[in-house]
């Protein structure tokens, strides 16, 4: 540990600091507006400028000065407030005054420092600078008048989202900043530069005008849009749910989220199931609870065990999984099943460990990962902050990365190896395996796309042999990991929501392998395929499931309700409820909890709490929450089972990166962001 | 003879042209003679005498280069050095690089050699202003001679493997400063970098760099030929050698000249350019070094030695010793008003002060050249100058502060009385309101 002197108060710190994090550690504030701490440094704002000692005697930039032993660091004297004032109306002098229309005004950066550091009146006498607008896509607004050129959206663009489609043109007073064509970012991580902004440069397109930060409601959350459980903030006003934005959570999303999990809220808002309905002449008619219920009760009664089945979607909690298992499991079903993409991964026997089906080594753990073979995945768009994690450590060096599948753009370099299970078994001839037996911590992480399908099992099988022979997992270090792609996912196969024996997997329930079907906000499939079974719809939102449906019990969205979701890492973690549900909808366990009253199965649980308390003590993984399972090694050789594999590609389940789900399908922003994708977007005069 | 320099101490003995550029030439003038011996004598015998004849580099700093290439790594680890000339000569005023380019290509190529070998670079780029054509053509030319005379180039007769690359620039004013150089150098837009690290560190491709003006490196071969004593036998204590002079506009006959550094300003024009046009009398103010330092008046001029530290106690510079004299017809105002355009129009934008001082600056100007201001604002004008100098990344912003600080240092009552003259030519004028408002 070095010392030196802040303001005439020592500390101690890590050599490597900067002067600003040593002020910092001092409790010193240091203004800034370029600095951020992921992403490299620019120094080009001028706001952090201190006094040091010994130095040259004009004022430093703190964020790019090495802290050194012995120093002094003065933060409160004359020529660091006169150079303070001076950067201030300097980015002021060319800012507009059009705070009262701006998207960023109560949390603006510049707002706010200009309060701290700046003068009290302008001396600028000649006009201001107006620079045009640019278009860079459905997710980020422009008032390139008010950009300050701090770059902090350039050097996102291109460090964390590898998109180097943001630069800044032009010299002088004239820079501008551009994606240069006037192309949409192609950037699933956007939205994140729009939080970047310390003006109101850059704001969320898919929320302008609607709100004003300070009349919001905040509740901090986890999001369902992907299996990352990242954490998040709802802000809300009334009933609606206005914007989602994440929190810091160095685990797991550090501080960003995807466009997806973000922009997708408006969806929370439309095309919502808001009273039962039941079907009556080949059209769903709205219905009154008790009509819902009893006609439900009297389906469940009057149908065979063997004929029902329950199929959990891809953002249901583990509260509804658990009531719709123990109510479904007494009345003899056994044909459950929470994996909509056929993924052959999960409790398929009592042995089978639960590391089988989990991320084990960990989010943040993935960025030490020194050789990366990734199978049947396109991570960028079916985990794009593991991805972004891995482009991380690609930057500084020392990961090499394997792909097995199509091979797609992850924004970094790798090997494509193959595309299909065949490119699996045949590893051992390829020249990556040197890569893997050269590593000191290898990772394998497997998509859904190598391990749904007839073969899934076989090749997960060959992909555990692989783990098994190259010492994926051993002591320390557990490189196996399955990418999930739903949020309900690793609950369900913690609970047990899978088929067991010769119970039925979704696919089969799916093509009319039962008469009476339950849908939990599963949506993932064609409606045709159904044929005439009943179907049950609970859900949040009118789509496939809902549309396919004979009578629709609506249940509440993942703001609407406080819910467990395990994350692909085994993290438990829990939502929390921001709004009420929609009209009528009540709670889907609660549906759940009445129904089974009614066919005399009555659920051994009256509220949430004591629900949560069967949960945990049936599964007590679920009672140890917001912790990430310690990495452990395990049987490999009980996962999977020996097969025959098919020549077939690895083709990612994400079709549409912004159309996963009902919540993204009901979604404008997310419309939007599909046609941009698609290259369907207006042409210029509109 | 006119000044103080005798023709046998001149260095750059075909300034003007008058003879062969080439090898052939260049050889009867001295260049490459005995350069083997001297990079026998070993690195550190080139530094020690570099140092010891005093010479200070020509690009407008003034910093000791011996100094600067002792700050390189001694011993070369993993990363290669580099040495990379700057001859982005772009400072208004100056245009002495170009002439050693085109008359005197051999004596930048052999220096080139010689500081290269000192500091174990094994590559040097030569960073060619854009707008430098022929002097592109005939440094190239000159690089072909010495390839193909083996006094570069892989196993070349001195032993020490060197490959000289002449890279053309794009015309960026920003781009003489040397890590925006660099930048440029790499492919990138020119744009200065954080210092620290410092080139010596991590310079061009994040290897151990020096980056040196065209004329330091010229004159280095000459320097060890002759003896480190011989150079720092001219001028004042802490001044040495000879210099490149260029001296522009209000003279009778304006010229570049080598002469002995501390040269009293009064001999350099009278002696080489036939004095001012109009008589000593007619001088009303000169900026000493290029325009980038403040300018000062004609009283101050009578005594005046041409070297670092007597013009920087004179709260001016040397810089590139590019001497641009006015005389008493000149308009200060507008001529410092067309700097400030200048420097706004090269800033390159990355860091606030300069970006949005330098377009404030040159508007408050602007109205200051019509008398169109209020007297108060020369104060205010004074204060942002000082609200960009030393606060931004690289010294663009002080050399765009810097003619306006000296313009109201020495000439205040000339924009007072043009404010003065604007409002009597008005029937009113801002600030005086008539109507009711």
């Amino acid at each position: 540990m070095a010392k030196a002197k802040v303001n005439g108060v020592e500390v101690e710190f890590d050599p490597g600091m900067t002067v600003l994090q040593v002020a910092e550690l001092a409790g010193e504030e240091i203004p800034r507006f370029c600095y951020h701490e992921r992403l490299s440094i620019a120094g080009n704002c001028r706001m952090c400028l201190v006094e040091v000692k010994p130095g040259p005697p004009k004022p430093q930039a703190s964020c790019a000065l090495p802290a050194a032993e012995g120093q002094e660091i003065f933060t409160n004297t004359p020529m660091v407030k006169k150079a303070r004032e001076g950067v201030m109306e300097f980015l002021l002098i060319n800012h507009p005054l059009d705070c009262p229309i701006c998207d960023q005004g109560g949390e603006c950066d510049l707002q706010d420092q200009s309060v701290g550091y700046g003068r009290g009146g302008s001396r600028y006498e000649e006009n201001k600078r107006a620079v045009e607008e640019k278009y860079l896509g459905p997710t980020i607004k422009t008032a390139m008048t008010r950009c300050i050129q701090c770059t902090r959206c350039v050097r996102f663009t291109t460090e964390v989202a590898g998109v180097t489609e943001m630069g800044m043109i032009s010299r002088g007073e004239n820079a501008e900043i551009t994606s240069y064509l006037e192309q949409a970012v192609t950037s699933e991580l956007s939205g994140n530069v729009n939080d970047l902004c310390p003006v109101g440069a850059l704001t969320h397109k898919p929320w302008t005008f609607n709100y004003r930060p300070w009349e919001l409601s905040k509740t901090e959350t986890i999001d369902v849009h992907d299996a990352l459980g990242a954490h998040i903030r709802i802000d809300s006003r009334g009933p609606a749910v206005m914007r989602c934005l994440p929190r810091t959570k160095e685990d797991i999303n550090e501080e960003w989220l995807t466009d997806k999990s973000r922009y997708a809220v408006d969806g929370l808002s439309r095309r919502r199931l808001d009273q039962p309905y039941v079907r009556k002449g080949g059209k769903l008619q709205p219905a009154s609870w008790d009509e819902a219920l009893a006609a439900v009760a009297a389906k469940v009664k009057g149908t065979d065990a063997s004929k029902m089945g329950v199929i959990a979607g891809d953002l249901t909690d583990a509260e509804t999984m658990k009531a719709a298992r123990d109510l479904f499991y007494s009345l003899g079903v056994t044909n459950l099943d929470c994996r909509q993409d056929g993924a052959r991964v999960g409790p398929v026997t009592q042995s089978t460990p639960r590391e089988s089906w989990l991320f084990n080594t960990g989010i943040a753990g993935i960025e030490e990962a020194d050789a990366i073979l990734l199978i049947g995945t396109d991570l960028r768009h079916e985990a794009s902050l593991i991805n972004a994690r891995i482009r991380k450590a690609w930057l500084k060096g020392g990961v090499n990365v394997g792909l097995i599948g199509e091979p797609v753009d992850l924004t970094y370099d790798y090997t494509h190896i193959g595309a299909g299970p065949k490119a699996v078994r045949d590893l051992k001839k390829h020249a990556f395996i040197d890569v893997l037996k050269g590593a000191k911590r290898p990772a394998i992480l497997v998509g859904s796309s190598a391990i749904n399908g007839e073969d899934g099992a076989a090749v997960l099988r060959d992909i555990a042999d692989i783990a098994d022979t190259y010492g994926i997992v051993k002591d320390g270090w557990n490189g196996f990991n399955i990418v999930h792609t739903a949020a309900s996912r690793v609950a369900g196969l913690d609970l047990g929501f899978v088929p067991v024996g010769e119970a039925l997997d979704a696919g089969a329930m799916i093509r009319g392998g039962v008469d009476l079907l339950f849908l939990l906000g599963a949506d993932e499939f064609n409606p045709k395929d159904l044929g005439k079974t009943f179907v049950v719809y609970i859900g949040s939102h009118g789509d496939a499931g809902a549309s396919a449906a004979d009578i629709i019990l609506p249940g509440a969205a993942y703001t609407e309700k406080s819910g467990i979701y395990t994350n692909l890492e085994g993290r438990v973690q829990i939502a929390e409820r921001c709004v009420f549900p929609k009209g009528q909808a009540k709670e889907d366990w609660a549906i759940l909890r009445a129904l089974s009253a009614l066919v005399d199965k009555t659920l051994p649980y009256d509220s949430l709490t004591q629900l949560r308390e069967k949960l945990i003590t049936d599964h007590p993984v679920f009672g140890r929450i917001d912790v990430r399972p310690s990495p452990k090694t395990f049987d490999l050789r009980a996962v999977g089972q020996k097969g025959e594999v098919k020549d077939r590609v690895f083709t990612s389940p994400i079709v549409d990166f912004y159309m996963t789900n009902p919540i993204a399908r009901a979604s404008v922003a997310m419309a939007e962001c599909s046609a941009s994708r698609r290259g369907n977007v207006p042409a210029a005069a509109e | 003879m006119v000044g103080i320099l005798e023709d046998k101490d001149r260095i750059f003995t075909n300034l003007y042209g008058f003879h062969d550029w080439g090898l052939e030439g260049a050889k009867k003038r001295g260049a490459w003679n005995g350069t083997k011996d001297i990079l026998s004598c070993g690195r550190d015998w080139i530094i020690t005498n570099v140092k010891n004849s005093g010479l200070r580099g020509r690009g407008g700093a003034g910093f000791s280069t011996g100094m600067k290439w002792s700050f390189m790594p001694k011993e070369v680890k993993d990363r290669p050095h580099y040495l990379v000339v700057n001859a982005d000569e772009s400072e208004p005023g100056t245009c002495k690089d170009r002439e050693i380019m085109r008359h005197d290509p051999h004596l930048l190529i052999e220096g080139c050699l010689i500081a290269s070998f000192s500091m174990q670079a094994h590559a040097c780029y030569i960073y060619l202003r854009g707008e430098y054509i022929q002097e592109r053509e005939r440094l190239e030319a000159a690089v072909k001679q010495a390839y193909e005379a083996k006094l570069i180039g892989k196993n070349n007769i001195h032993g020490w493997d060197f490959d000289v690359y002449v890279h053309h620039g794009a015309g960026a004013y920003i781009c003489g400063e040397e890590t925006a150089l660099l930048e440029s150098l790499e492919g990138k837009k020119g744009q200065p970098r954080l210092k620290p690290p410092f080139p010596a560190g991590a310079g061009l491709y994040g290897c151990p760099t020096t980056v040196n003006n065209v004329e330091s490196i010229a004159v280095v071969g000459t320097i060890l030929r002759r003896g480190a004593a011989w150079f720092a036998g001219f001028g004042a204590p802490n001044n040495a050698g000879t210099k490149l002079f260029c001296i522009s506009g209000h003279v009778e006959r304006p010229c570049n000249v080598e002469e002995a550094m501390s040269i009293p300003f009064r001999q350099l024009v009278e002696d080489h350019c036939g004095g001012i046009r109009g008589g000593w009398g007619n001088l009303k103010a000169v900026i000493p070094g290029g325009s980038s330092v403040p300018m000062i008046p004609a009283e101050q001029c009578e005594n005046l030695a041409m070297d670092f530290d007597t013009l920087r106690n004179l709260k001016s510079g040397l810089g590139t010793a590019a001497v641009i004299v006015m005389d008493k017809s000149t308009d200060l105002v507008r001529a410092i008003a067309r700097l400030s355009y200048f420097y706004k129009h090269e800033s390159c934008g990355q860091c606030t002060p300069c970006r949005e001082g330098t377009g404030w600056m040159w508007r408050v100007m602007e109205r200051m050249v019509k008398g169109d201001a209020d007297p108060s604002e020369i104060d205010t004008l004074l204060e942002v100058t000082t609200q960009v100098e030393g606060h931004t990344i690289c010294a663009l912003g002080d050399a765009a502060a810097w003619p306006i600080q000296g313009l109201i240092r020495h000439f205040r009552h000339e924009i007072e009385d043009r404010i003065a003259q604007y409002r009597s030519s008005k029937g009113n004028f801002a600030g005086h309101s008539v109507a009711a408002e």
